[in-house]
């Protein structure tokens, strides 16, 4: 009997146990039905699964897990599947486990600020839920329409408005987890400061990688008394970055600060007809929110700012539907770039903010010379860079091109002091950049962790890490290859 | 004297700041037998690679101020001090952003960093902390409230793990998901995962205005309900804090900062909440201050928000039942700090934590025995009950195998 065929089997044998734990239907091989899992976000990396699992509880989650470490089968957790870095992308000899069933909001609670909800409800519907007693749940990652907490709690998501109110991590007070051999485990809960090590601190933003979110009890913030929204015209970057600083450096923190560059503007006017003002070399949108009293007073010296910045024009939103204009510019602008080149790479990494000028030069030079087009799109606050990198597929050449663009600027990052990602995560799609930012020791002590979890490495693996680490004696049946080398091997692919 | 090559190996590798221990140098009195004070975070790997080759235990330590805090250890055989470890690496004002090394004070920090307008949101009420200390403790006060804790703050992070081996994980930036973040796990870690040399953190802008707003109330429930009344207002305090003295009034002291505009509207609105409330630029004395000293039972209790008062009034009830006294200070957040009268019998002490363990697990909540002295603690557990503790021992047994960090000093024995 070949491998191939013994693994074959051995994925028979899991189905079938699969099927008898969770239901027939919540279970699912027809290769047609497994077409739709094969990507998330990142949709030029493809591997069809070979099994998904639909689980609507967390005893499921629990049993689907207990039943791939027996079998010695990867597994990988899945929400909406709208990710941007491959982290849901699947495993061929693997078992996805899709979380968009368990959409229950289990509770708001208004009092003491938190909601509880399981990890396929839709990050709006938490801020629709907690909307009639006055309180919304703060990040907002673009996609937030469809994208799930779950999701969000694996990659830490981040968003527009997190300049002042901070990330996932920092609203997510507790969960519940199916740990990477199958236990249930609580961490946290609504009271702050739980005892021990902060295993959920370390949990979000895991990617998947130590287990799988099955609860989530986030906290619910206050809605502002006040929203204040402008959009400023400046014949350059240069000069939108002066307003920025000069913003920050006055001591304002804006709920948000979003940058978009000339052909950032282009791409967003062909596609949503957004009217922003012609011949903008660039645009800032800064919105500040909170106490009527206070919004007023430091509006004004945003205006002034940006007028001393060089702004040529400056609109002041009136009412909901014109900052919600605003806004339809700035958030449609990576599907928008579609309409100005067949082929884009969205980019995500972070620079310190002051070095913004000097890292929008470097890449308009790597542009000049490479002769790849970059669109620029960031929020401009926390120095969060979202580059689009053009090409076109059909023409020879092109797509190596716009890859080596795209990896250049990551490096320009790391030069800078910044991050290669912001919001994205590292995925499958970083973690040939990780060595770059961190040493072997580094992400040696990064994998301990991982070691601590999965001394098995069967959560999610490949992802993060460009190298996978022996963890030292792994409990459980070994086939002829030990799981690490299957997991390096699938790494390259 | 006797050479001791230990101790030469010691003075070797950290410019001869090593020396034994003296009756000052014991933890929770815990003696211990060599005191090292390295000056760089390469120096601290070189104490930890032969306090590993030398089988030495080794207590991390800054500038003491919580030294007492936690389990005694099992034992010490090294005093790790870092306040030779000092300075501000980097501050980057237009990037709210700074570096800063472990041993410096946190005054240090700050005075630099109001240079320029801007702190480190984080309230630290034991003067004289170190940076690293603070972080390994985990401290926080009143302002957690608006700005979060350390968790919220710190985005990166460098360490030496008890194989000497140095790693850091996050950044400089404050937005970056690469990577696990380590910051978190080794904030609130007591020393026990491996010793911080290095942080960087995320500023804030100093406001320009601070007012804050003080009034008496009778009771626990009078305290919830103004406490309830100003998170649920619009006012956006920055902290809303309660104060339940031993045997005197209740009061609740809101904070709001701002622009002069903003905070002079904010006050107004915030006094129409609470009624007769008094103004003033200056806290009333027992904000932001710990209600208990080194010769005390100091517990942290949490709670779900709504659960503050009807826990405000478990602590009086407890204290009465078991004839003590209790003095109690905490954040709207559901953080509270309580201390317990000097003259404390160990049981009556370990009466009053079990009673507070079930009313905070009424909300969602828990109790920690910060610290006691070492007659009292002997009979209590300091800790409680820890979900996830499993998950805590296998990354403890991952990082320090020996376990040899502050041994004994954390949840569950680790």
């Amino acid at each position: 009997m070949t491998a191939l065929d013994d693994t074959s089997t051995g994925l028979d044998d899991l189905a079938a146990r699969l099927r008898a734990d969770i239901g027939d239907e919540l279970v699912l091989t027809d290769r047609q039905q497994l077409r739709t899992y094969e990507c998330d976000g990142l949709a030029h990396y493809k591997v069809m699964p070979a099994i998904v699992t639909l689980p609507r509880t967390t005893q499921q989650v629990a049993a689907v897990v207990r039943a791939c470490v027996a079998a010695q089968v990867p597994y990988v957790a899945r929400g909406s599947g709208t990710g941007l870095s491959g982290g849901a992308l699947p495993r061929a000899d693997g078992v996805l486990i899709v979380t968009s069933q368990m959409r229950d909001i289990k509770e708001v609670d208004p009092p003491n600020q938190r909601a509880v909800v399981e990890p396929g409800v839709i990050n709006l519907q938490v801020t629709k839920a907690a909307a009639p007693f006055g309180y919304y749940y703060a990040p907002d990652p673009s996609s937030q329409q469809i994208c799930s907490i779950g999701g969000n709690v694996a990659e830490n998501s981040g968003g527009a408005h997190c300049l002042k109110y901070g990330f996932t991590t920092n609203h997510v007070l507790g969960i519940e987890l199916v740990a990477p051999e199958g236990d249930v485990v609580r961490l946290g809960g609504k009271a702050p400061d739980p005892p021990g090590y902060d295993l959920l601190g370390a949990f979000v933003g895991s990617e998947g990688t130590l287990g799988i979110a099955t609860e989530a009890t986030v906290r619910l913030m206050r809605s502002p008394e006040a929203v204040n929204t402008l959009l400023a015209a400046f014949e350059s970057t240069d000069e939108a970055g002066g307003a920025v600083s000069a913003i920050i450096g006055a001591g304002v923190i804006p709920a948000a600060i979003e940058m978009m560059d000339a052909l950032a503007i282009e791409a967003a006017e062909a596609a949503v007809h957004c009217n922003y003002p012609q011949g903008a070399g660039a645009v800032l949108i800064v919105e500040l929110d909170g106490p009527t009293a206070e919004v007023d007073a430091q509006f004004a010296a945003v205006e002034t700012h940006c007028r001393d910045n060089g702004a040529f024009e400056i609109r002041v939103a009136t009412d909901d539907a014109e900052r919600a204009l605003f806004w339809k510019g700035r958030k449609s602008a990576f599907a928008a770039v579609g309409r100005i080149s067949p082929d884009y790479i969205v980019q995500d990494g972070v620079i310190p903010r002051t070095a913004l000028p000097d890292v929008l030069r470097r890449i308009a030079e790597l542009s000049g010379s490479s002769g790849v087009r970059v669109a620029n799109v960031f929020h401009a606050g926390d120095g969060n860079l979202h580059p689009l990198v053009l090409f076109d597929e059909t023409v020879p050449g092109q797509a190596d091109d716009a890859e080596e663009v795209s990896g250049a600027i990551l490096d320009l990052c790391i030069e800078y002091g910044g991050s290669i990602t912001g919001e994205h995560g590292v995925g499958m799609d970083k973690a040939k950049y990780m060595s770059r930012m961190f040493s072997e020791d580094d992400l040696d002590t990064m994998q301990l962790l991982r070691c601590a979890f999965d001394p098995a490495h069967l959560s999610n693996p490949g992802k993060i890490f460009p190298t996978p680490r022996l963890c030292g004696e792994v409990p459980g049946r070994h086939k002829g290859t030990h799981p690490m080398q299957e997991a390096g091997l699938a790494e390259v692919f | 004297m006797p050479s001791d090559p230990v101790l030469d190996d010691l003075r070797k590798v950290c410019h001869d700041r090593a020396r034994p221990a003296e009756d000052a140098d014991a933890v929770a009195e815990v003696a211990a037998r060599y005191v090292a004070s390295p000056g760089s975070t390469e120096e601290t790997s070189e104490v930890l690679r032969l306090a590993a080759q030398h089988d030495l235990r080794v207590v991390p330590r800054g500038a003491g101020t919580k030294l007492g805090w936690g389990v005694p250890p099992t034992a010490v055989d090294l005093v790790l001090d870092t306040t030779a470890i000092t300075g501000v690496v980097e501050h980057a004002a237009g990037d709210l952003v700074a570096v800063v090394r472990a041993g410096t004070p946190v005054e240090t920090l700050q005075s630099t960093l109001a240079e320029a307008g801007q702190q480190l949101a984080l309230d630290v009420p034991t003067a004289g902390s170190t940076v690293g200390g603070t972080v390994a403790t985990n401290m926080s006060g009143p302002r957690r409230l608006l700005y979060g804790t350390l968790r919220d703050l710190l985005i990166g992070i460098t360490f030496v793990r008890a194989d000497g081996v140095v790693a850091k994980a996050g950044g400089k930036v404050v937005k970056n998901v690469a990577g696990y973040d380590f910051g978190k796990l080794l904030t609130g870690c007591y020393g026990t995962l491996g010793v911080i040399t290095q942080v960087a953190f995320r500023l804030h802008p100093h406001p320009p205005v601070q007012r804050f707003l003080t009034i008496e109330v009778d009771g626990a429930e009078a305290a919830g309900r103004a406490v309830a009344a100003i998170v649920n207002s619009q006012v956006v305090p920055t902290a809303v804090d309660v104060h339940q003295s031993a045997d005197g009034p209740t009061s609740v002291t809101v904070l709001l900062e701002g622009t002069e505009q903003g905070v002079t509207g904010r006050v107004a609105t915030a006094t129409a909440v609470l009624g007769d409330a008094a103004a003033s630029d200056e806290p009333p004395p027992w904000f932001g201050a710990l209600p208990f000293d080194d010769r005390q039972v100091g517990l942290k209790l949490t709670t779900e928000m709504a659960g503050l008062p009807r826990l405000l009034l478990a602590a009086q009830q407890a204290a009465d039942r078991h004839g003590l006294s209790i003095e109690v200070t905490g954040s709207a957040a559901g953080v509270l700090y309580a201390g317990l009268s000097v003259d404390v019998s160990p049981d009556a002490a370990a009466a009053v934590v079990t009673d507070l363990r079930s009313a905070a697990g009424s909300y969602a909540g828990s109790v920690v025995v910060l610290t006691a002295p070492a007659a009292v603690s002997r009979g209590l557990d300091m800790w409680g009950p820890v979900p996830g503790l499993d998950l805590m021992r296998r990354l403890k047994d991952q990082l320090d195998p020996q376990h040899r960090l502050a041994p004994g000093r954390f949840v569950g024995g680790i």
